[in-house]
């Protein structure tokens, strides 16, 4: 299963996080992966409105008999990251921001991958739990 | 709008729920206003209804008490979930570098005390 969200305006990014916690509550995550992974969905959503001005964010359901996994891919058709390694430091930014957003992100989940290139820029994260079934 | 209320010398208020960015850059500087305006003593901060707090927002509540310090007031934050407690340690960083205080009614007797009154007033 999974949900495609359009990332358009301010109310797009409150839809996102809201339905990734709905999804994963469904799934059978507990609150606190639920908190983490709303709050990382915030942090790309927001990056993706501020310096590309619009993308999409995904949400898949991966799950087996084993593990319960959420995949969230948020992509953009924006300028796209230069230097992927001082994204990811603390305090970097090219906005006005803390530069927290993407190491924040993070560390809130279990995978992370970027890929970037001028003009697409596609983060994926996950979180996995074994099943508790 | 997020109300401010006014009760003896403290400004007091609660974000709640989903805020747009604009909602909590408008609730910045009115309170600022209010501040001068009412000259309260203290402000009380209460985010038991957010069950999001991302950098954006930390941010924001940071700086919206950094002002109200540089005013002369006195700020503390209550209410704080558990789970937004959680995310943002491991965001890591400090992301939030006021007052705190469990609850509303904790909150509120840490604010007397900061501003050295029993009555607010």
């Amino acid at each position: 299963m999974s949900k495609r969200i359009p990332l358009q305006t301010e109310s797009d990014l409150l839809f996102a996080r809201q339905a990734a916690r709905e999804m994963m509550r469904e799934m059978g995550f507990g609150s606190a992966d639920q908190t983490r992974m709303a709050t990382a969905i915030s942090e790309l959503a927001r990056n993706v409105l501020k310096y590309a001005g619009e993308g999409t964010c995904t949400l898949i359901d991966e799950q087996d008999e084993r593990e319960m996994v959420l995949r969230v891919v948020v992509e953009d058709n924006g300028p796209g990251i230069t230097n992927i390694d001082q994204a990811m430091e603390d305090g970097f930014t090219t906005g006005n921001g803390l530069g927290a957003g993407l190491p924040g992100a993070k560390r809130l989940v279990n995978n992370f991958d970027i890929a970037s290139e001028p003009g697409y820029t596609k983060i994926t994260m996950e979180i996995r739990r074994h099943a508790n079934k | 709008m997020i109300p401010i209320l006014k009760l003896k010398g403290i400004l007091l208020s609660s974000l709640q729920g989903d805020l747009t960015d604009n909602e909590v850059l408008e609730y910045q500087s009115r309170m600022l206003n209010m501040l001068e305006k009412t000259e309260a003593k203290g402000v009380l901060i209460d985010i038991t209804g957010l069950d999001i707090v991302d950098s954006f927002m930390a941010r924001v509540i940071n700086e919206t008490a950094n002002m109200a310090r540089i005013m002369g007031t006195e700020v503390v934050l209550c209410g704080m979930q558990p789970m937004v407690a959680l995310t943002l340690v491991e965001m890591g960083r400090e992301l939030i570098g006021v007052q705190t205080a469990l609850n509303l009614d904790k909150g509120f007797d840490k604010i007397l005390i900061l501003i050295g009154s029993e009555k607010g007033e």
